[in-house]
């Protein structure tokens, strides 16, 4: 089990040093860093003397490896539309797509399970066939069109909840203003979370079910029923046991997808977060913000996915004892 | 009157696979009687129908098949009038099966430990030391080298041979009265076949169990079992002492393994000696499904399916076997 956590990280740590060189590329090709600092209003041998100051004239690899360097010390360039460091800037906006990223995964564990094992084990239900179809409708629609169909119906029509913004926000702790506290930042989150949700559920539901349904025809599980066990221990100890393997790394990686559709959300609903403000920062051609929004959110996902990977591992006693197949 | 009454009376079980388009019977009318302690062989070859007479008298027949006709008597008792929840305490209780492939049989994600006090714990109130404590000892009885540390292991990290030895001893924690074993040793490598059947069958006589040995392998067989009931398409051909069925075999089918059993040499193709296939269950002809494939074959053959009858001391099901005693079938 060590060795393998050992070999995940290294393996994260590579990945971190691609989305490194990636961000480092678009900097290079994209950004003018003599701008960032001085404005457009300078003078050619200015910005040469500058640029020269600035070891922009050195070879790429010294420049990469100063960019890694800064990046390291949490320096990944000032923000020219803020004028703050990049970093800062995300930092500041980064709670509110946290928390919005969160409580979609809760909700999407807490509905994806019981759903997808239920219609797993009751497929010829009503009920099953519903979630089957519901989930199929939920996936061909595109989220900014949920979510404006939201907006109609709950906030225009209805006026029952908030459309834009996230309420009244509480600060939790230095840099960190939550809206999980306050009757305002809950009904704000609402509608957003309805929409991310509703990109990912439909996908878990028929993953789980896949699963579920296969693992139900292994023969470990007519043996388990040959056993005289329990009904509910073979569903939820023998069969769920394995559906999770698989679900547990699909879940990982669905985080990227989740982080890159709070983008569209973030802006739809006027979300003050880190995806709305990558659009932004696109539309500005504010170099240094998209650079760091994207190793941002590389190493949120690179996190995530060696603690699921760890976790994987210690649901899977293949991997954690070491044993071969 | 009656002797003394069978441990498990299979009677006329019928069982139906529910396609699309049709009904599939796939176990046709089959009887057969099992005392205490005793070893029934069912021989077959592949699709005659084993498998699903195994499922089917713990009434664990996988959909879209289910059980179509006749009853089976456990302990006296007909297992139809069984509760879900009755049922269950047989399974793995009183009644214990084996099946083939031990690389599949057992819990990837438990350890053998959580596997064997779960069986325990699912048919009686037993502390989890007690249920331990006998965990250890049925691996002992196996012959599981340091068992206390393989309890803690996962099935991945025992060879096929060992996995079905733990199966084994699975099915002995409850001191069951029967044991289905299934092709227990065909998916084992060739070398230690020979010790798991001698396992089975020392323990089969130790602890008194019945067996019901289902096996593609007459050879196997015949060196366990007391009787043999020979399956062919669905139906049993032919079910005596294995002594009669090994050197007086009657049914053209049973004679036809038998000569087709090499001494030893070429075990591969044993089987496929008799000229042509078993039909599958789609072209089951009318009368005798062994009538394509038949040397004897007359005309009755294709009209009448022939019944289970009882000749020269031994049961088969064919309308050219002549009975000695007299009664000439026509
Ligand atoms: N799940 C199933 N669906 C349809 N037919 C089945 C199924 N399981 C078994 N059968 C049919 O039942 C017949 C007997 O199968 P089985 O009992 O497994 O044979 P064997 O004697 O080799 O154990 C096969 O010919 C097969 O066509
Ligand atoms: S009944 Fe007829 S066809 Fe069938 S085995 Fe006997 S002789 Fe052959
Ligand atoms: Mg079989």
């Amino acid at each position: 089990m060590f060795a393998f956590i050992i070999r995940r990280i290294t393996q994260a740590i590579f990945v971190m040093l691609v989305i490194s060189v990636i961000g480092f590329a678009i900097k290079q090709s994209v950004g003018d860093p003599v701008r960032e600092i001085t404005g457009i209003s300078v003078s050619v041998a200015e910005r040469d003397a500058l640029r020269d100051k600035l070891g922009l004239n050195d070879p790429f690899p010294v420049q990469w490896f100063r960019f890694v360097k800064g990046a390291l010390h949490g320096d990944l360039g000032n923000s020219f539309k803020y004028k703050r460091p990049a970093v800062q800037v995300i930092l500041s906006k980064a709670p509110a797509t946290l928390e919005l990223v969160l409580t979609t995964s809760i909700l999407v564990v807490l509905l994806s399970i019981p759903i997808g094992i239920y219609a797993a084990i009751h497929s010829k239900s009503w009920w099953a066939r519903l979630a089957m179809g519901g989930s199929i409708i939920g996936v061909s629609i595109p989220v900014f069109l949920t979510a404006i169909l939201l907006i109609y119906v709950f906030a225009v029509w209805l006026q029952w909840l908030p459309s834009f913004g996230r309420g009244e926000l509480v600060e939790i702790f230095p840099g960190w203003k939550s809206g999980f506290f306050t009757w305002s930042g809950l009904a704000h989150l609402f509608l957003p979370t309805i929409s991310l949700t509703s990109i990912m559920l439909p996908l878990f539901i028929r993953l789980i079910r896949a699963e579920m349904t296969e693992t139900l025809q292994t023969e470990y599980v007519k043996y388990a029923r040959a056993r005289g066990l329990k009904e509910n221990r073979i569903l939820y100890v023998h069969a769920f046991k394995n559906t999770l393997l698989p679900v547990i790394t699909v879940g990982g990686v669905q985080l990227g997808t989740l982080i890159a559709f709070t983008i569209l959300t973030e802006t739809v609903f006027q979300w003050g977060g880190m995806g709305s403000m990558f659009i932004k920062a696109v539309e500005d051609a504010d170099t240094s913000l998209m650079v760091a929004y994207l190793v941002f959110v590389g190493l949120i996902f690179v996190v995530v996915n060696t603690v699921v990977d760890v976790i994987y591992g210690y649901v899977n006693p293949m991997i954690r004892t070491g044993g071969g197949k | 009157m009656q002797k003394q009454e069978p441990l498990l009376s299979v009677r006329e079980l019928s069982v139906a696979f529910k396609m699309r388009d049709c009904v599939l019977t796939a176990v046709d009318g089959v009887s057969f009687d099992l005392d205490r302690s005793q070893r029934l062989g069912l021989v077959g070859e592949s699709g005659a129908g084993k498998s699903v007479t195994g499922f089917a008298i713990i009434n664990l027949v996988s959909r879209p098949g289910y059980i179509s006709g006749g009853q089976v008597f456990f302990e006296g008792r007909d297992l139809a009038t069984f509760s879900e929840e009755e049922m269950r305490n047989i399974r793995g209780n009183r009644i214990s099966m084996i099946f083939q492939d031990p690389m599949m049989t057992l819990n990837p994600v438990l350890t053998i430990g959580q596997q064997m006090i779960e069986t325990l714990k699912a048919h009686r109130h037993i502390s989890k030391h007690e249920a331990e404590k006998l965990a250890l000892s049925k691996l002992q009885k196996v012959a599981i080298p340091s068992p206390e540390k393989r309890l803690t292991q996962y099935p991945h990290e025992f060879s096929g041979g060992m996995r079905q030895r733990i199966v084994i001893a699975i099915a002995l924690l409850t001191s069951p009265s029967l044991i289905i074993a299934d092709e227990p040793t065909t998916a084992l490598d060739v070398t230690i076949q020979a010790d798991i059947m001698e396992l089975l069958l020392k323990l089969c006589e130790e602890e008194e169990m019945a067996l019901l040995l289902i096996t593609h392998d007459l050879a196997v067989v015949s060196q366990v079992a007391e009787r043999i009931a020979v399956m062919y398409a669905g139906r049993i051909a032919e079910l005596g002492s294995t002594e009669a069925i090994v050197n007086t075999p009657q049914h053209p089918y049973t004679q036809g393994l038998l000569k087709a059993l090499p001494q030893k040499v070429e075990r591969r193709k044993r089987l496929n000696q008799i000229p042509g296939n078993m039909p599958s269950l789609q072209e089951r002809p009318p009368g005798c499904a062994f009538y394509d494939r038949c040397e004897l074959r007359g005309e009755i053959c294709h009209r009448e399916i022939p019944r289970l009858e009882e000749k020269n001391g031994g049961l088969v099901a064919c309308h050219m076997v002549k009975d000695a005693a007299g009664k000439e079938e026509k």
